[in-house]
């Protein structure tokens, strides 16, 4: 709970209804999207402004108190689980669409605009906003940010990074940095924005955004291919990249993710394949249809058992849909879903593949692995439950491994989901130990006190790198 | 007979409470939240108070911290569990499938063991549930003097006389748009078994409804004539109840549970092909009613006989739709989903059938999927968060510029009619039962 006074203080900048602090509120702050994290924090206050986010970190600072920023809480870090206690700063009140500005083709909004809206409003008027992660009918603008977040079409289109260009942030000191802007050259020093993006509610936090916006593409289309031989699946892949296609969807589904998709889904999906890639093309009509030609006999050569092109927009809702359904028909499973984030360089895709398949025979797990194929970044996810003990040492072995197998294939502990607390204490396995030193330093630059979320990103201590026998 | 519904304990102390939820919960279920967060779009009370307390999530993690131990309840914890629609919005969008709606009614049923909080309520909860609801005649008598009440202008006196000045606000105005009520019920306007037109389809047992015998009557009758119509012989067996629906969401899952039984028993004695309902939330209840016996050897295979043959009216229509003689209606017509209906019946029907009658312009309600904010007696117990979704609601229902507003289920249709007058609408459109209107088309 929180002091009278601090509560006090933060009632006269946000009103009495946007401070709370009883166990309801402090319990439904406690957690995110991260299966097995759980930490109460000391009151929840919801900022409607600058300014009041401004007033809020000032108060925090001179208490001492943590901030831990929040979107939606759909983020698979524990990024928003408050470790050190503190305030929880919901950033959902802020979620105002400023501009659209069709002249310069960017958008300025506040952190709080659910991502979904945005793509709404500029495709309304023929534009576009590529960054598409799969929860983004709830995470929020400034989640997105904060983690980086990719998504299906980051083949092409890259990830949240390439199109945020202005941002503005609120110091713990509770100064206002404004970074970039309506630019799309500018070399004025370091690159704060990207700095920022990706920074994960440890340097700031963000209180409005511009990101820039593409023209909406004319036409898209979308296509299967049915592989009974991993290898085979793994190298059209490449192969489609070598023949200088890039596809703006290229997703991977694994066997077992394939059998469990079908048992639940009943929509005909080979249970005997090894792999299916699902592929999808955007852009003019004329460059789609070749494409999609092109892709397509690239498939057949690799013996492909089956390849589908959609004829119609019906069938292209059915073949994606069991991309879509992935996740849900795993977490159907078993009570606790857990979904890892391993990404290697697309051609590693199918060692890093059968690297999982011997890891989870090793500690009798099971694991399904699917994800964006196109871009080397897998989601094993193991299907297990929290409550057994015995079981949650052998993920957790498991994982470690699976890192450890990524890093080894020059690959990272995380592609899109973040580090925060989950993946903490392998960052240097990733970074190195200079690297740790370098980001430290960033840290204190931005927030000497360590006071925007404690316990996020470095970890007391590193696992020891797993040596595989 | 003995009264239903009595309270098995009185005055529980939370931490008994506590102690209940504890052993009844069902564990499985809430981890089975992985809190993805993808039901906070779909819900109503999250999006009106922008707080993850009054999310699905956050209810799932409230009830799982009581289950684990880690919090104990409270009034704080009941009002939260009290201000959820049950909707079920939630279970359609969920990913991993949790049945919320399940879990929702266990820890109503341990709060239950504690009186509700306010006066009000408590009273209300008492008079429907335990000495209404349950007994036709009784509801029969009461829709006599409704009756009375309204036709004899005993309404007109008592609004005068300022009687009507003791009630809530929202009490009067639902007051003026209560259809009026008869004392005469489907069964006795049309008897016991009626016979199809035509080659017979099949027996249908018409499940009349409380609430809906009484207050929608002529629905009721237009269900059984469209039956007919559509080549269905229907039974209406007098020894049905009413379904238990608003007693499972409240908590009181012991008199839903006897409810249940007399309806099984009632249906299987009548030897039907289908148990057809008129009102989305009886409908959704019904079919659950395996679930409810689970497990119990006396009860389970009958219980899943009845819930396997449970339709929506609209789903019987919808494969007959072809041969009824449908005349031009040269209306705009719009829908609003009831909850129920489509979230736990997973019926779609009905914007199908409207599609179909000749002459009638459909137009898509912006969030038809949306709850309006009735939700069984949620508008008389909430009245405020009731309000605030239904004034929403209304500005959709004004945009689509409709002549009709149809929907599936009383409660919907008595909160439309709130929000249509609410909204100053009444001069532009009106809105009816799905069933009414194809009615109008038929005849
Ligand atoms: C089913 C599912 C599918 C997903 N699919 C994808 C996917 O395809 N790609 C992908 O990249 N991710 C995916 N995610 C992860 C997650 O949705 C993203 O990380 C998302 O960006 C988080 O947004 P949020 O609004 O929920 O942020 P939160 O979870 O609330 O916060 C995330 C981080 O951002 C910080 N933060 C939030 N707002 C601010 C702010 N205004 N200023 C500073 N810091 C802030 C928080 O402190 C936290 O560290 C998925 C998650 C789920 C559950
Ligand atoms: S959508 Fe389902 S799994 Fe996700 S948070 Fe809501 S209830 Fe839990
Ligand atoms: S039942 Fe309706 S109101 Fe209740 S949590 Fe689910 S969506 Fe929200």
């Amino acid at each position: 709970m929180l002091s009278s006074e601090v509560k006090r203080e933060l009632q006269a900048v946000v009103g009495p209804d946007d401070v709370r602090d009883d166990p309801e509120s402090r319990l439904a702050y406690s957690y995110d999207a991260t299966p097995m994290y759980q930490a109460m924090p000391d009151g929840v206050v919801f900022p409607e402004s600058t300014e009041e986010v401004q007033a809020i970190m000032k108060i925090a600072s001179r208490h001492r108190i943590p901030i831990v920023g929040r979107g939606s809480g759909s983020n698979l870090s524990a990024g928003t689980v408050p470790v050190g206690g503190g305030l929880v700063m919901v950033m959902t009140k802020m979620n105002r669409l400023i501009e659209i500005d069709q002249d310069n083709l960017t958008a300025t909004f506040q952190p709080g605009l659910i991502t979904k809206q945005l793509h709404e409003a500029v495709e309304r008027i023929g534009l576009f906003y590529p960054p598409d992660p799969g929860s983004m009918h709830v995470s929020t603008l400034g989640g997105n940010i904060a983690e980086c977040a990719g998504g299906l079409r980051g083949l092409k289109y890259g990830t949240t990074k390439d199109y945020v260009i202005g941002l503005e942030a609120v110091l713990p000191s509770g100064d206002i940095l404004r970074t970039g802007g309506k630019l799309t050259k500018d070399v004025a020093g370091y690159d704060l924005t990207k700095l920022l993006v990706g920074s994960e509610g440890t340097l700031a936090i963000i209180t409005e955004a511009t990101v820039k916006l593409l023209p909406l593409p004319e036409d898209r289309r979308v296509m299967v291919a049915h592989f009974t031989d991993l290898y085979a699946a793994a190298r059209t892949v490449s192969q489609i990249i070598a023949e200088r296609i890039i596809p703006c969807t290229l997703e991977f589904l694994d066997q077992g993710t394939i059998r469990v998709i079908e048992d639940y889904a009943k929509i005909g999906l080979p249970a005997d394949m090894a792999a299916i890639l699902l592929i999808e093309q955007d852009g003019p009509t004329s460059v789609v249809e070749r494409d999609i030609e092109r892709i397509a006999e690239i498939c057949r050569q690799a013996k492909a058992a089956h390849v589908q092109v959609a004829q119609s927009r019906e069938e292209e809702v059915q073949l994606m849909s069991a991309r879509r359904s992935a996740l849900s028909a795993l977490a159907r499973l078993r009570p606790t879903t857990i979904l890892e984030d391993a990404t290697v360089p697309r051609a590693a895709i199918a060692p890093m593949v059968e690297q999982i398949n011997r890891i989870k025979e090793k500690y009798g797990l099971q694991i399904c692995t699917f994800g964006h194929a196109g871009d080397g970044n897998l989601h094993p996810t193991c299907m297990t439950d929290a409550r057994d003990r015995e079981e949650i040492e052998r993920v957790e072995k498991a994982f470690e491994e699976i890192f450890d197998a990524a890093i080894r294939l020059g690959g990272t502990i995380t592609g899109e989901h973040g580090v925060g607390l989950a993946k903490a204490p392998f960052l240097e396995w990733k970074v190195g130990k200079s690297g740790i030193e370098v980001m430290k330093g960033i840290k204190r630059a931005f927030d000497p006190d360590g006071l925007l979320n404690p316990g996020k990103m470095f970890s007391k201590e590193t696992r020891r790198r797993v040596v595989i026998t | 007979m003995k009264p239903v519904g009595e309270k098995p304990i009185d005055r529980e102390s939370w931490a008994q409470v506590g102690e209940y939820l504890r052993k009844t919960l069902d564990q499985d279920e809430l981890t089975h939240c992985m809190r993805c967060g993808f039901c906070l779009p779909a819900c109503p009370t999250y999006r009106e108070t922008g707080l993850e307390q009054a999310s699905p999530r956050g209810r799932l993690a409230l009830m799982k911290a009581v289950a684990d131990g880690m919090m104990e309840p409270d009034k704080a914890f009941a009002d939260q569990m009290n201000l959820c629609l049950g909707c079920r919005a939630c279970e359609t969008a969920c990913p991993a499938g949790v049945q919320y709606g399940r879990v929702l009614e266990q820890a109503r049923a341990g709060i239950a063991l504690r009186e509700p909080s306010s006066r009000i309520v408590r009273g209300l909860r008492k008079l429907f549930f335990e000495h209404l609801f349950p007994y036709q005649h009784r509801l029969r008598t009461l829709g006599w003097w409704l009756a009375l009440y309204q036709r004899w202008g005993v309404g007109w006196l008592v609004q005068r006389s300022g009687l009507m000045r003791l009630f809530p606000e929202h009490i009067r105005e639902m007051e003026a748009v209560m259809p009026l009520a008869s004392s005469k019920g489907v069964r006795e306007q049309l008897g016991e078994i009626i016979r199809p037109e035509g080659t017979p389809k099949g027996r249908v047992g018409l499940f009349r409804g409380c609430i809906m015998d009484v207050l929608f009557t002529e629905t009721n009758c237009n269900t059984a004539r469209l039956l007919v119509k559509a080549g269905y012989e229907v039974v209406i067996p007098d020894k049905q109840r009413c379904c238990g629906a608003l007693h499972a969401h409240a908590g009181e899952v012991e008199t839903a549970k006897r409810l249940a039984c007399d309806n099984i028993g009632a249906f299987r004695e009548a030897k039907v092909d289908w148990i057809v309902s008129n009102a989305g939330g009886c409908g959704a209840m019904l079919v659950e009613y395996a679930h409810h016996f689970q497990g119990d050897v006396r009860m389970e295979e009958d219980a899943r006989w009845f819930s396997e043959r449970v339709r929506d009216i609209s789903q019987l229509v919808a494969d007959v739709i072809d041969d009824l003689p449908l005349k031009r209606l040269q209306r705009r017509v719009t829908y609003q989903d009831s909850c129920h209906l489509r979230n736990g019946m997973h019926v779609t029907q009905p914007r199908n059938i409207l599609r179909r009658i000749p002459g009638i312009t459909y137009v898509e309600l912006f969030e038809s999927d949306r709850c309006c904010g009735s939700a069984g007696i949620y508008n008389l117990t909430q009245p405020e968060m009731s309000k605030q979704i239904l004034d929403e609601k209304m500005t959709h229902v004004k945009n689509t510029e409709a002549d009709i507003l149809v929907t599936s289920n009383p409660g919907c249709l008595l909160q439309m009619k709130w929000g249509i007058r609410r909204a100053g609408l009444e001069q532009r459109m009106h809105a009816v039962h799905l069933v009414d209107l194809l009615m109008e088309a038929v005849e």
